[in-house]
């Protein structure tokens, strides 16, 4: 016998007599008028947009996205509502959310919530109705914008010019760092988490090569991958020094994913410095750039950023393609790069940026896009074999 | 890996007849594959027996076999080209089994031919349900419990072990043949006999069954560096137990995760590598428990298909143009992906849209045959949608449909429950009927899960019974509410702005408006486009917009920004036929597709529209433009805002956009080629009757009538038998002939009530007279025949149906020139400037002009193929202003060679139906025969549909009275090839008499073993048997029957066992040779002088 999980559905669907209104506007002028949906309310950012068809949970939770209003390209979101075992992080990150219809009724056997009321208890503000593929085209051609998205009170007695107004007067992001808002407070062993229905029994690791992580906003999947291989992890705040990291008996760094321009992190760039050919390190997205920049390269910002996962990637060595999750605004500058002895191992096949780069002389891989998908293809799952030969190695 | 360079000649092998199951989408992935391996230098060879299809013009292969794609025929190509590769990927099933047959045989070998795109091994593990399961369970892919049967006794074991109800699934097999499920002892016998008799290797599985699971596909592209890319996912709005082809789906997935969805993705790539796919395309079927998410695979189809070619529209990944090129020895990376220009084709699309696709059925032509869905195939066509929302590409694929809807309901059909109307008993009635029909799922599923929603069944009752899941239902039920808010706002104080603007971007179409709001669809269209609510055109990019398209393809949407602006050159729109159905099919879409490639030779830029996913037209690249939008006047007009072209085409795309027309001028859209008027003067039945008066045409004495009274009025004036039909339906629906007035008045009260005072059109009934099809071209001036054919079957079976041949082989002269003449009359009055055709009946030596349709015909690619002629582009080009003269087209071809075209009938798909041909055309496809005598061409026509004739054996004759003296020559001259004779009495007494051997075999009603004993026995290799009249209909029916499930040729028309027998004559006389369409239209080339006297009828026959 089926049963259909008793979830409240969203009350009003998209009729516009029904829902409450919502508006975005751009620092370009643009404002989409739309209908409200997640928590009423103000939401303030740079505007991206994803093309990922599915896993918006994963993107929701990515702390990668902290602060960012994310726009997915396919128009029907929330389907899956939300469920237990999917988040790649304790909360959400994104500060809001659009799409062309965000849907009014779940339906999934682990689903255990509607996004409505999820995003609406997390305070996550959204807004569709939109025609999001002019909004995709906008940020193609003028590229990212900062943006509001605001509903309910947040619109009462603003106009478009004042939403606008706000837009132009938010700060600029490679001018926070945003990485002390989503690195982890205090240090600790990551244990695994409990994920019925998909998850492999976890393995309860007591020997094994150890891996401190730089935690610059990690997303959960990666530290599985870790633990699936065997690998014990110590995650560090991004703020924790050399000497603690030393001191742990660590056989590699893992540099984590995060949000913002690599730049505004000077101080993990400096950490990780110091540590360079000490210990073996694989980074993954910021924590690419941050090697990059540590090892004297340059990195820059992209018109609009890489966000999806359809991206191929190419791997040199082996010339095999692999469909890859990516999501960022900065890219490592190729030259200076191999200037720093650098070979640039992975290329985007869309528009040629550094997707992969190791350190022959130093033990250094990194990755910019997501190897631990989530969400995403599995096709670059070997890379972590790569990274723990080294360790294995090191660690025998 | 560049291109490979040690091979030079490839043979493709093509689909053969469009049959349920296996349409025009093979002649879109083939013709694809043609041009992408032609464009790398190959030398490419084809064979392929579809006159209607693209991919058999002359000029898409270096060489083109309309030959039967059987393993005999295609070694004899293989022994003459000497190919070094085979590519049997891109023509479906057929071409899989033939290529297996050709590697089994040792042809491949023998010649040194290697097969590309998929390898035998692969194949094998692919298609042999046994070896499948092995494959998979060696990876620990999870499967449904199974077992494989060989036999009866097999079977008993296997439900023994997994319990009933079982899925019974033949190997080798498509479109679910010999697919059904099995509810107790009885049912799986009778089952698992037909699937084994199905299984060209006599082996079925038998299985658990999953009925009611979601069900999922994905489409596989993989190179030979190992690189995979997943191209589209598909879900099944339908769960398991329906067939994805008979299934709604959607694309992409609605209702998966990440987690789940990437999961899925893993299992297909692994089950490629598994299975051995080398290269190119490939679609793996998966099933989700809904209850728990266990993924178990379906199955695997290692070839390019019905999916594939949606996924390519769906997506704007080419799917079969990459396979063939990957199939050479490219790799994904180094294909470049034309829409984006930047990016390679290694990359999986992203939508930001949704596609909705809807399957077309007729059961309708087949009384008595069930039309419950289920494991096995039987819809004849699709149309798809692309919308914003699931709800708005829904309703844009249900009024694709030509079922005549304008959306998801709320249009005022009968079938309309007023439930407003309605008391709680009679609601409570209304809901018990409603989940009766939704028990079991019908073509109609969707319209009563809809008014189970307004009669207040929840959406839990509603999943319930269907299993459909909630997120799909619950998109039904925003429809059904946002109907109400319709009417609602309308209700109070009109339909405001906002409302309507709401009610355009929800899907809803100006017809269900007005219905809605009981106005009239020009009313709303009026009031919308004066409140500027007009839809936008959106691209699809494969992208979802992140790179810059530059393919224009396009669908509209109820958006804020448009992305087509109209080019300053000269533009021409040409209609498209919508969904292939019954009576229109492939051959009205190789005639747009040729009405584009003309008028893009001349310069113009063309736009294509189209709603019809399995089509060459829908290619992006085939039009300048190309909207995929329903073929509707609200959709045609807003394109038309979009693009002003100079002009629109409606004479390619059949009836349905010819029906358009009117509607179309009165809108102010200039019409190209014959005038609206002239089409309506030629199919109003008052006005033509009106037209054959003043030209002195002779037609068959008809009359209307509106009333029980009127029709025996018409039937004292005119007589017996008589052709009735309803004067409003087309395609031969619904036409009867009746021979005496209680039949006369049976069909009347029939008419009468389901259609009330609509008169019937009655037709006095040409009996045993010969039927012609002729195609002509006209310019306004000059009127030039195209081919005269001669039906073999006699008038009265639907000119779809009847095999014909080019030229006439029996037939005076005199009457020939007469037709003639009175098409260029017909013509001149008409002002026809374009395609023309008509059908003449001659019935002892009277020539009777039976209708002239003023558009491109069913014929007109295999009389183009005939001639050597590209008749639609002519056309076309003479429809934009051009002169025949001009054209240089303007005498008579008279091609040296024999043609005959075929029919294939759908009858094994529906068992329980009378399989009769009659007025009501039934044909889903054709096939054609080309030799330099006419015993020869039938003879490969029949090979090619599938009953070849029998060159010896029993032949089992049984005939009406008339029919008596005129079937001993035939029977003479079958004796003389060496075929025994049995009969039934009367026929034997006459043949007996006749001084012919020939052994008496009772009636069914006079005892056995009768015919039926003897064809289950395999004792019956042939059948001629003319109609009885009503007497002994059963005797018949059963016989027909028992023929079709045994695949014993029946023939039942003294003109074609003259042909069949003249087709066996010729094939025991010389060798059967091959030869390439190029060949036959060179006139330099070789090919001996065809001689026409070798077609001079050997029997003497009755007829004219
Ligand atoms: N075990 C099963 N239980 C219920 N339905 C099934 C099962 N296996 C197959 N089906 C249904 O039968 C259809 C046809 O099966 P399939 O193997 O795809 O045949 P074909 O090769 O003709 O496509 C499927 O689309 C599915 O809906
Ligand atoms: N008066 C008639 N006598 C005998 N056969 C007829 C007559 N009228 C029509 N038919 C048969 O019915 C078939 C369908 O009729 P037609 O008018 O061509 O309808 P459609 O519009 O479906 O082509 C014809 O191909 C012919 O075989
Ligand atoms: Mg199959
Ligand atoms: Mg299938």
């Amino acid at each position: 016998m089926s049963r259909i999980r008793p979830i409240p559905a969203h009350p009003t669907g998209t009729r516009p007599s029904a829902a409450p209104r919502a508006a975005l506007a751009l620092e370009d002028g643009t404002v989409f008028s739309g209908l409200a949906y997640g928590a009423l309310g103000r939401a303030a950012g740079e505007v991206v947009f994803n093309t990922a068809m599915t896993g918006y949970q994963e993107i929701l939770t990515d702390p990668s996205y902290h602060g960012q209003l994310v726009a997915m390209t396919a128009p029907q979101i929330g389907n899956t509502g939300v469920n237990e075992e999917d988040p790649e992080s304790a909360r959400p990150h994104v500060g809001g959310f659009i799409a062309r219809e965000f849907s009014r009724r779940p339906s999934n056997w682990r689903a255990t919530r509607a996004l409505d009321d999820w995003m609406r208890e997390w305070g996550v503000v959204g807004i569709h109705g939109i025609d999001t593929r002019r909004l995709t085209r906008l940020l193609r051609e003028k590229g990212v914008q900062r943006g509001i998205i605001a509903s309910g009170d947040a619109l009462v007695g603003r106009d478009d010019a004042a939403l606008v107004a706000e837009a132009r007067a938010l700060p600029d992001i490679s001018t926070i760092d945003t990485v002390r808002h989503v690195t982890a407070s205090r240090r600790y062993e990551y244990r695994g988490d409990r994920r019925p229905g998909f998850a492999a029994p976890e393995p309860s690791l007591r020997v094994g090569p150890l891996v401190a992580v730089l935690d610059c906003g990690i997303k959960t999947n990666i530290l599985r991958r870790f633990r699936e291989h065997g690998v014990r992890t110590l995650v560090f705040p991004a703020t924790a020094t050399a000497d603690e990291i030393l001191e742990s008996g660590a056989d590699g760094l893992f540099l984590s994913n995060g949000p913002g321009d690599p730049e505004t992190t000077s101080y993990v760039v400096e950490t990780v410095k110091a540590l360079m050919g000490r210990l073996p390190m694989l980074g993954i997205c910021l924590g690419h750039q941050i090697l990059a920049l540590a090892s004297g390269a340059k990195t820059y910002k992209l018109k609009f950023g890489h966000h999806g996962a359809n991206h191929p990637v190419v791997c040199h060595e082996t010339g095999r393609i692999e469909i890859t999750s990516q999501n960022h605004n900065y890219a490592v500058d190729a030259d200076s790069a191999a200037e720093q002895g650098f070979e640039v191992t992975h290329r985007s096949l869309f528009d040629g940026t550094v997707q992969g780069m190791w350190h022959p002389d130093l033990g250094l891989y990194s990755v910019q896009y997501h190897p631990e998908a989530a969400p995403g293809p599995h096709d670059a799952a070997y890379l972590w074999e790569r990274f723990l030969d080294h360790l294995h190695g090191r660690a025998a | 890996m560049p291109r490979r360079d040690d091979i030079h000649r490839v043979l493709l092998i093509g689909s053969g007849p469009i049959v349920i199951g296996q349409a025009c989408e093979f002649d879109y992935s083939g013709t694809q594959a043609c041009k992408a391996l032609r464009d790398e230098g190959y030398e490419v060879i084809l064979v392929n027996s579809n006159p209607a299809t693209i991919m058999t013009d002359p000029e898409v292969a270096d060489r083109t076999y309309v030959e039967p794609i059987t393993p005999e025929v295609v070694e004899r190509i293989v022994a003459r080209e000497r190919p070094d590769v085979i590519l049997p990927t891109m023509g479906g099933q057929t071409a899989l089994n033939v290529a297996v047959a050709l590697a089994e045989r040792g042809v491949l070998d023998r010649y040194r031919v290697q097969l590309i795109g998929a390898n035998l091994e692969s194949i094998h593990k692919a298609e042999d349900r046994d070896l499948f399961k092995q494959a998979m369970q060696k990876i620990g892919m999870d499967l449904p419990a199974s077992g494989i049967a060989r036999s009866l006794s097999d079977a008993h074991a296997v439900v023994a072990e997994i319990g009933f109800p079982v899925i019974i699934r033949a190997a080798f097999t498509l479109g679910g043949t010999g697919g059904s499920t099995a509810y107790n002892v009885e049912e799986l016998e009778e089952f698992v006999a037909a699937s084994l008799a199905a299984s060209p290797i006599g082996e079925t599985l038998i299985e658990e069954s999953i009925a009611g699971w979601k069900e999922f596909e994905l489409e596989v592209v993989r190179d030979r560096a190992d690189n995979v890319v997943i191209v589209c996912s598909i879900e099944n709005v339908d769960p398991m137990g329906v067939h994805t082809g008979d299934s709604i789906t959607v694309a992409p997935a609605q209702t998966l995760t990440d987690r789940e969805y990437q999961r899925m993705r893993d299992a297909a790539i692994r089950i490629i590598r598994e299975i051995g796919v080398e290269t190119g395309g490939c679609n793996v079927q998966f099933a989700i428990n809904p209850e728990d998410g266990r993924l178990v695979v379906i199955e695997v189809n290692p070839r390019v298909s019905r999916s594939s070619a949606l996924a390519s529209k769906a997506t704007g990944f080419p799917i079969a143009k990459i396979a063939a090129k990957l199939a050479v020895g490219y790799t994904l990376d180094e294909i470049r992906n034309d829409i984006t220009q930047v990016t390679p084709a290694s990359f999986e699309p992203t939508l930001d849209y949704v596609v909705v696709k809807v399957p077309r059925w007729n059961f309708e032509k087949f009384p008595g045959a069930d039309d419950r869905l289920g494991p096995q195939m039987r819809s004849v066509g699709e149309a798809m949608a692309i919308g914003e929302t699931f709800r708005s590409a829904l309703q844009k694929a249900f009024r694709s449909l030509e079922i005549g809807r304008a959306g998801l309901g709320a249009d005022g059909r009968r079938e309309e429950i007023d439930v407003a109307s309605l008391d709680e008993a009679g609601r409570r009635a209304e809901r018990e009927r409603v989940i009766g029909r939704l028990r079991a799922p019908r073509p109609d599923r969707l319209f009563r899960v809809r008014d189970a929603f307004r009669l207040g069944l929840t959406l839990e009752d509603v999943h319930e019974i269907t299993r459909v899941d909630p997120w799909f239902l619950d998109q039904i039920l925003q429809i059904v509410e946002n109907e109400d808010a319709i009417r609602e706002t309308a209700a109070h104080g009109g339909l405001d702005d906002a409302t309507l603007r709401h009610a355009k971007s929800e899907g809803f179409s100006d017809a269900q408006i007005a219905w809605l709001t009981d106005s009239t669809e020009t009313e709303i269209r009026e009031r919308r486009w004066a409140a500027g609510i007009r839809p936008v055109m959106k691209t699809v990019d494969t992208c979802a917009a992140e790179f810059r398209a530059h393919t224009p393809y396009h669908y509209s949407t109820y958006g804020d920004e448009s992305e087509v602006s109209p080019s300053d050159r000269e533009k021409i729109l040409i209609l498209g036929g919508g969904p292939n159905r019954i009576g229109q099919g492939i051959e009205f879409d190789y005639c747009c597709v040729h009405a584009v490639q003309a008028l893009r030779e001349a310069g113009y830029e063309t736009i294509l529209l189209n709603s019809n996913p399995e089509t060459v037209s829908t290619d992006y690249d085939t039009a300048d433009r190309l909207y995929f939008e329903p073929l509707t006047l609200e959709d045609i007009l807003e394109v038309v805002e979009a693009e002003r072209p100079k002009g629109v085409l409606v004479q390619f795309g059949g009836q349905t956009p010819l029906r358009l027309a009117l509607g179309l001028q009165e809108a102010g859209v200039p019409i190209l080629g014959t005038s609206p008027d002239a089409i309506d003067r030629a199919e109003d039945r008052r006005r033509f009757l009106a037209l054959a008066a003043d030209l002195h045409l002779t037609l068959p004495p008809s009359g209307t009538a509106r009333s029980q009274e009127e029709a025996k009025e018409v039937a004292e004036r005119v007589g017996f038998p008589l052709l009735v039909r309803p004067s409003y339906v087309l395609g031969g629906r619904a036409m009867r002939i009746v021979y005496d007035h209680p039949q006369l008045a049976e069909y009347m009260v029939e008419a009468l009530d389901a259609s009330p005072g609509l008169p019937v059109q009655m037709d006095w009934f040409l009996e045993d007279a010969f039927e012609f099809d002729v195609d002509a071209i006209a310019d306004g001036e000059r009127c030039v025949i195209a081919g005269i054919m001669q039906h073999i079957e006699e008038a009265g079976i639907h000119s779809g149906d009847s095999a014909c041949v080019i030229p006439p082989y029996r037939i005076r002269s005199g009457d020939l020139e007469l037709m003639r003449r009175q098409i260029v009359d017909v013509a001149r009055e008409l002002g026809v400037r374009g395609l023309l055709n008509a059908q003449f009946a001659v019935q002892n030596g009277v020539v009777y002009l039976l209708e002239v349709n003023p558009r491109a015909s069913r014929t007109v690619p295999f009389v183009s193929k005939t001639i050597g002629r590209p008749l639609a582009k002519i056309a076309a080009r003479v429809m934009a202003g051009e002169t025949l003269e001009s054209l240089g087209f303007t005498e008579e071809p008279r091609p040296p060679h024999v043609a005959v075209k075929e029919a294939v009938l759908p009858f094994q798909k529906f068992p329980q139906s009378d399989p009769f041909l009659g007025p009501e055309m039934k044909s889903t496809g054709e096939v054609m025969g080309i030799a330099d005598s006419f015993g020869l061409a039938f003879a490969k026509s029949q090979m090619a549909a599938g009953d070849a004739i029998p060159m010896a054996g029993n032949a089992f004759i049984s005939v009406n009275d008339r029919d008596h003296t005129s079937v001993v020559p035939i029977a003479r001259e079958l004796a003389r090839l060496k075929f025994d004779l049995c009969a039934t009495r009367g026929t034997a007494m006459a043949l007996e008499a006749a001084g012919l051997r020939c052994r008496t075999i009772p009636k069914i009603s006079e005892g056995r073993p009768h015919a039926l004993d003897l064809i289950a026995n395999d004792q019956i290799d042939l059948i001629i048997a003319t109609p009885l009249g009503k007497v002994s209909r059963v005797d018949e029916t059963e016989i027909r029957k028992a023929a079709i499930r045994k695949r014993v040729p029946v023939l039942s028309t003294l003109s074609a066992a003259a042909a069949a027998v003249r087709a066996v004559r010729a094939l025991s006389d010389r060798p059967f040779e091959v030869r390439s369409l190029q060949e036959y239209h060179d006139p330099t080339g070789p090919g001996e002088e065809a001689d026409l006297f070798r077609s001079v009828e050997p029997v003497e026959m009755r007829k004219s």
